[in-house]
C-alpha cells in the first residue's frame, strides 16, 4: 500500500459536527459554547437515540435562549439515566415530577415566571412517546389549547423502553413488543390503532407543530431554535431510534432513523398554526423491508416464510404518508 | 375591625388574594368552585395581580402548582372530593418535593355513590400524603387558616391543606373579619423558596432516590412535620398578636377540665356539638370538647394532655375506614397508650346527613351511661341496611346496591334535615 488518501472531513463537507464550516451554517453542537445541557457520564445504552435527540435539541433551546431555560421532564428513560442522584447530567435547572405530567408542571413554571415577569427565560417540557401519547396526553392537550409559552419535546421511540419495551399509542402495526408478542393469528401490535400525535397537536391550531429525527440533527436543531423564539405552544416530535427495544445494532441508530423518513413511514414536516409550511422531501426512496429487516421487532415478518401481506400493509402505511404530505419530488416520482 | 356578611368561599377567596398568590390554578368542582370563581373574578378586574390558569383537570391543576411553586411563585388552588383523588399522585408528589403549596379542601364524600356533600372522606384518604392538613371550625377560622397556612407551609417548604366543610361552611354566609391588606402584609413576609428553578444557578429537583436515601428523604418529611408541631402553635400567636383573635394551633380544648366525657371532632361540626354540651352541663352532665386543628401532624402529645383525667372520649368523625373503623380514634388512641381511658367512635354525617342536637345529645347521654357501641353510627337506618343484605343472600343477581337501597327509602329528591 503506497499511497492512503486522508480524508478531512471536516473541510469541505456539511456533517453536523464540522468545526470549519462557516458560523452561520455551523451547528449548535459543532460551536465552542455549545451549554452540554445534558452533560456526559449519563447511563444511556449505547447508541441511544434520546439521548442524542435531547443533547441536540437542548442545547440548541440553550443557545438560542442565551442560557436562559428551564425544564420539566416526565418519568421515563430520559430522566432515570441522567439522574441517578447525586449524580445529575443536567446542566440547566431541571425538574421531574411524574410520568403524565411533564407539559402541566412546564404550563407552571411559564405561569411562575410571567407572574415574575422573566420573559426572557424560556420552558421547555421533554418526555417519551408513552409520557406523551398516553398518560401525559390529557396535560399535554390542556398546555395546547391554552396556548401556554412552552416548547414540548417527545422523544418517539414506538414503546415504552424504560418499563421494558411494552406497546405505546405511539407504536406502529405488526411490531414485537413485550405486551404485543408476535403470536397468534396476528402477531404482533394490531393494525388499526394508534395515533400520531403532531397532527393531533396541529388540530389545536397552536403556533408551531414539527417532526424530526435523529438523522438530520442539523434540521432537529433549526427546529427547536424556531420554536424556542415563538411565544405560545410548541411541539416538536423527534422519532429516536432504541437498539434495545427494537433490537437493532447500537451503530445503526441515525440509520435507522434516517430509513425511516426515507421509506416514508416517519413523515419530516413543519406546520405553523394547524397548516403545514414545510415538508423534508425523501432524497432515495428506499422500500419499508429495508428499514424494517435491521429490527428484531420485526423478525417475526421475515422468517422462512415472509409475511409479505404484512409487509405490503406496512408499505400502503408509508405509501399513504408519501401521498398526504408530498414527500417525494414529483419530477422524481 | 369591619365584619362583612358573605359567603365563606367569598371570604377563603379574600383571604387568598391578601396572602398575594402569583400563581392560581382552577378547576371546578362542588363545593369548591366559588372559591377560585372569586380569584378569578379579582384577576380578571385587575384587583389582584396573579396568573389565574383554568386547567383541564384537579391533576393538572396540582402539576401546574407543581411547576409554578418549584420556579419560586406563591401558589395556590383548591379542590375537593373527586378531584383530590384525581390528583391524589401529584399530591404526594408536591410534599415528596417539598414544594410549599396551599390548597383548600371544601370537604365533600367519595364516590361511588356519587355525593355533593359534606363529610371528610376525601382529606382523610390523602392524610398520610405529607402536607399538613388543618380543618377549619367556622368561616372566620378559615379566612385565619390560610393567611397562617402560607406562613407555615413556606417557613417549613411543606404544602398544607386547609380542609373546611363543604357547603356546611363554603357556601354559609356569615359575618366574619377579612383583615385589611396592611395586616397581611405586616404578617406574612414575601415567600423565599428554599429551592428553585433558576437558570442563574441551575439545580436538578426530582431526581430518582434508590434505597441508600429514600428512608432518610422519608424521615425529613416526618421531621418536617414534627417542627409543625412547634410552628403552628407559634403562627397562631403571632396571629393573635397581630389581628387580635384565637385562630388555628394544634388543638381547642372546650370545658375539658374536669371533665369525665369529652367529645374530640374536626371543624364545623364542632359549633354544634358545644350547643350541646352547653346544654347538657347545665344538667350537670361532665363534658367537654377537644376540637383537633391540626390533623397532620397529628399532636399525640398535646391531645393526651388535654384529656388527663377524662375516663372515657368520644370520637365523632365524619369519614371511617372500612373494614376497621375511625380513622380519627385510631390516633387519638395512639395519643391514649396506656392510659386505660376509653375510646368510642361516632361516625356521623356521611354524605351530609345532618348531624341534628337531639341525635348527638341522645348519643352523648348513652356514652355517659355506657350504653354505646364502641364503634357505631349516628341515625343509621339499620333496617335499610339489614333490608339490603337480606336482599343479597336471597338472590344472585340482586342489583346495584345503591339503587335498591334509595329504591326501598322511597325518597325521590335528596334533603339535608
Amino acid at each position: 500500500m503506497s499511497h492512503q488518501p486522508v480524508k478531512f472531513y471536516q473541510t469541505g463537507t456539511f456533517t453536523v459536527g464540522n468545526r470549519l464550516l462557516d458560523e452561520s451554517i455551523r451547528s449548535v453542537q459543532a460551536t465552542k459554547t455549545r451549554s452540554n445541557s445534558l452533560n456526559s457520564g449519563h447511563r444511556a445504552c449505547q447508541g441511544c437515540g434520546e439521548a442524542l435527540g435531547a443533547r441536540y435539541a437542548l442545547d440548541a433551546a440553550m443557545d438560542v435562549s442565551q442560557r436562559q431555560l428551564i425544564a420539566a421532564n416526565a418519568t421515563g428513560c430520559l430522566e432515570v439515566f441522567s439522574t441517578p442522584y447525586p449524580e445529575t447530567s443536567w446542566q440547566l435547572p431541571w425538574i421531574h415530577s411524574l410520568f403524565g405530567n411533564a407539559a402541566a408542571v412546564a404550563t407552571g413554571i411559564a405561569a411562575a415566571l410571567r407572574a415574575k415577569g422573566r420573559s426572557d427565560v424560556r420552558v421547555i417540557a421533554q418526555g417519551g412517546d408513552g409520557g406523551t401519547t398516553d398518560i401525559g396526553f390529557g396535560c399535554l392537550s390542556g398546555m395546547f389549547e391554552r396556548n401556554d409559552d412552552v416548547l414540548y419535546l417527545c422523544y418517539d421511540n414506538e414503546a415504552y423502553m424504560n418499563t421494558g419495551v411494552q406497546r405505546s399509542s405511539a407504536t406502529p402495526p405488526a411490531v414485537r413488543t413485550a405486551t404485543t408478542m408476535p403470536l397468534g393469528a396476528e402477531p404482533g401490535n394490531p393494525f388499526g390503532q394508534g395515533k400520531f400525535v403532531p397532527t393531533i397537536a396541529m388540530a389545536h391550531r397552536i403556533p408551531y407543530v414539527a417532526t424530526a429525527t435523529v438523522a438530520d440533527l442539523f434540521d432537529l436543531e433549526y427546529k427547536v431554535k424556531k420554536a424556542i423564539q415563538i411565544r405560545g405552544a410548541k411541539y416538536l416530535h423527534i422519532f429516536v431510534p432504541c437498539p434495545l427495544g427494537w433490537g437493532a445494532a447500537s451503530s445503526d441508530t441515525i440509520k435507522l432513523a434516517d430509513m425511516a423518513k426515507e421509506c416514508g413511514l416517519f413523515p419530516v414536516f413543519e406546520a405553523e398554526h394547524g397548516k403545514v409550511t414545510g415538508v423534508s422531501k425523501i432524497r432515495k426512496l428506499i422500500p419499508v423491508e429495508d428499514y424494517l429487516k435491521l429490527q428484531r421487532r420485526y423478525a417475526h415478518l421475515f422468517g422462512k416464510a415472509p409475511a409479505t401481506d404484512v409487509i405490503s400493509k406496512i408499505q400502503a402505511r408509508a405509501d399513504e404518508n408519501i401521498r398526504t404530505y408530498g414527500l417525494l419530488d414529483t419530477d422524481v416520482r | 375591625m369591619t365584619l362583612k356578611q358573605i359567603e365563606g368561599s367569598q371570604g377563603v377567596a379574600e383571604a387568598v388574594a391578601l396572602c398575594r398568590p402569583e400563581v392560581i390554578c382552577a378547576y371546578p368542582i362542588s363545593p369548591q368552585t366559588h372559591i377560585v370563581e372569586g380569584l378569578g373574578e379579582m384577576v380578571k378586574a385587575g384587583q389582584l395581580r396573579a396568573e389565574f390558569l383554568n386547567v383541564e383537570s384537579e391533576f393538572a391543576a396540582m402539576s401546574v402548582a407543581i411547576g409554578s411553586s418549584a420556579a419560586g411563585a406563591r401558589t395556590y388552588t383548591a379542590t375537593a372530593s373527586q378531584g383530590l383523588l384525581f390528583m391524589a399522585e401529584a399530591v404526594f408528589n408536591a410534599s415528596g418535593l417539598g414544594l410549599p403549596i396551599v390548597m383548600t379542601i371544601a370537604n365533600r364524600a367519595i364516590g361511588a355513590p356519587i355525593n355533593i356533600w359534606n363529610d371528610h372522606s376525601d382529606s382523610m384518604s390523602l392524610r398520610d400524603c405529607g402536607w399538613i392538613q388543618l380543618f377549619a371550625e367556622t368561616n372566620q377560622e378559615a379566612i385565619d387558616l390560610h393567611i397562617q397556612a402560607f406562613k407555615l407551609a413556606e417557613e417549613l417548604s411543606v404544602p398544607v391543606m386547609v380542609c373546611m366543610d363543604g357547603f356546611i361552611l363554603t357556601h354559609a354566609y356569615e359575618r366574619v373579619d377579612v383583615p385589611s391588606q396592611e395586616q397581611v402584609d405586616a404578617f406574612l413576609p414575601s415567600f423565599e423558596p428554599r429551592q428553585v428553578l433558576d437558570p442563574a444557578r441551575p439545580v436538578s429537583i426530582g431526581a430518582m432516590v434508590g434505597p441508600e436515601a429514600y428512608t432518610e428523604v422519608r424521615v425529613l418529611a416526618h421531621a418536617k412535620q414534627i417542627q409543625a408541631l412547634t410552628l403552628i402553635p407559634e403562627i397562631a400567636a403571632e396571629f393573635k398578636a397581630h389581628f387580635g383573635r384565637d385562630s388555628g394551633g394544634l388543638i381547642q380544648p372546650y370545658c375539658c377540665d374536669g371533665a369525665h366525657t369529652v367529645v374530640i371532632a374536626l371543624g364545623s361540626v364542632l359549633g354544634t356539638i358545644k350547643d350541646v354540651v352547653d346544654e347538657l352541663r347545665a344538667q350537670g352532665c361532665a363534658l367537654g370538647v377537644l376540637g383537633i386543628t391540626s390533623f397532620r401532624p397529628f399532636p399525640l402529645m398535646e391531645i393526651r394532655q388535654a384529656l388527663l383525667g377524662c375516663q372515657r372520649v368520644l370520637v365523632l368523625e365524619k369519614s371511617f375506614a372500612v373494614g376497621v373503623g375511625g380513622i380519627v380514634a385510631t390516633n387519638v388512641r395512639m395519643a391514649l397508650d396506656g392510659t386505660g381511658q376509653k375510646v368510642l367512635t361516632v361516625v356521623a354525617g356521611l354524605g351530609g346527613r345532618a348531624i341534628t342536637k337531639s341525635s348527638l345529645a341522645a348519643t352523648l347521654v348513652a356514652a355517659m351511661n355506657d350504653q354505646l357501641e364502641p364503634f357505631s353510627f349516628m341515625d343509621l337506618q339499620h333496617e335499610v341496611v339489614d333490608r339490603a343484605l337480606g336482599r343479597e343472600r336471597q338472590i344472585r343477581r340482586s342489583g346495584p346496591v345503591a339503587e335498591s337501597v334509595l329504591r326501598d327509602i322511597g325518597v325521590v329528591a335528596s334533603k339535608i334535615s
